[in-house]
């Protein structure tokens, strides 16, 4: 675990340092002030909410020069709660994430967009499943600043919804769960 | 008679045995069945929930065995050389052993989010207060391999009762179909 940390702090610091000019933060997964989490329909009847637990990345962002920001997260799909470990088991097994062959999933941002101070649309790679595919992903600004203990935090939350089959998942849970929505909320620690 | 004697197992004894032979090959073939079924058959369900309550139902039964076995006299062993007296001793043993790590690691999957097991809807068998990261993953596999195994002991065991009716022609298999 510290290994993989220190492996995807260095990925990140080697990523983030293209853009050296913005400032670079660390994703808070100490202090779990960030959570990635799915939404798919059941039956077409209702929603079912779940989330992984443990992943780890970092943001490089420049309110004064946002279209230098990017984002790099990697998710350990093994850390896959839905609250229901039954339903984790069969989630985790080769029907859907096969997290024994794809132990990772990750999101590299390729280009980001302002629309204004506050949002804008960030475009990468998805990397979910062993298939690697490029998704645009609206994104939110929260807010930024000092935090109370003495360091700079920024905050963002982005949601987007991925067809499974695109991802070669094609378990069939009915027509109303093709797809699924993924939310995520970073809060970063300035590094 | 009831109870075991030297020469003879009892009803008691004769029953359990093969209740739970009953058990384990409709568990197992439960098992792989529903496994293989899609999320919109009928069965998807209820076919886990049997096969949970069954599971658990063959562990306490297992349980009330081995405590009527203590409390019994065991009938000798049947002739034959001392490695086959010894092996069909281990195998017993080690089929006792298996069934109870069988079982409680299927338990260990269900009850890996802290949710009690229903059987059939009667009792609700609570989880332990504690557990591991990625338990149900983690004993899942075990559960699959160790019903293998089983079943491959099982296959063993049979045909060693075979050979002994068959073959040493002492009653070997008839010991455990009737009371004396």
């Amino acid at each position: 675990m510290k290994r993989l940390f220190l492996a995807g702090a260095l990925t990140t610091a080697a990523f983030l340092s293209v853009t050296a000019n913005a400032a670079d933060y660390q994703i808070d997964v100490e202090g779990a002030h960030a959570s990635i989490n799915f939404k798919i329909n059941h039956l077409g009847y209702s929603l079912i909410a779940g989330r992984f637990n443990t992943f780890e990345g970092g943001f490089s962002y420049d309110a004064k020069k946002q279209s230098g920001s990017t984002v790099k997260v990697v998710i350990q799909t093994a850390s896959l709660d839905s609250n229901h470990a039954e339903r984790d088991k069969h989630l985790k097994g080769e029907d859907f994430l096969n997290v024994g062959k794809y132990p990772t999933a990750s999101f590299t941002s390729t280009k980001y967009v302002a629309a204004d101070a506050m949002s804008g649309v960030m475009t990468g790679t998805l990397e979910l499943h062993g298939v690697k595919n490029t998704i645009s992903i609206p994104v939110q600004k929260i807010g930024e600043g000092d935090d109370p203990w003495g360091s700079y935090r920024a905050g963002f939350s982005g949601t987007t919804t991925l067809k499974l089959s695109d991802y070669g998942i094609d378990y069939d849970l009915g027509p109303s769960s093709t797809t699924v929505e993924l939310e995520l909320n970073i809060e970063g620690v300035k590094q | 008679m009831l109870k075991n004697s030297a020469t003879s197992y009892g009803w008691v004894s004769i029953a359990l045995h093969w209740i739970m032979a009953l058990l384990i090959f409709f568990l197992f073939g439960l098992g792989l069945y529903m496994v293989e079924l899609t999320y919109y058959d009928a069965w998807y369900k209820g076919s886990l929930d049997l096969h949970k309550s069954l599971g658990l139902v063959t562990l306490f039964t297992l349980i009330f065995r081995v405590l009527w076995r203590f409390i019994n006299p065991s009938p000798a062993d049947l002739p034959g050389p001392r490695w086959e007296k010894l092996s069909a001793h281990y195998m017993h043993l080690g089929l006792y052993a298996l069934l109870l790590i069988l079982m409680v690691s299927g338990y260990l999957i269900s009850t890996a989010d802290g949710r009690a097991i229903a059987v059939f809807e009667l009792v609700n068998v609570p989880a332990l207060p504690w557990g591991i990261d990625n338990q149900e993953d983690i004993v899942g596999e075990l559960h699959e391999v160790l019903a293998w195994l089983l079943i491959s002991m099982v296959a063993v065991h049979a045909l060693a009762a075979i050979k002994h009716q068959l073959v040493n022609k002492d009653n070997g298999l008839g010991r455990i179909l009737k009371s004396h």
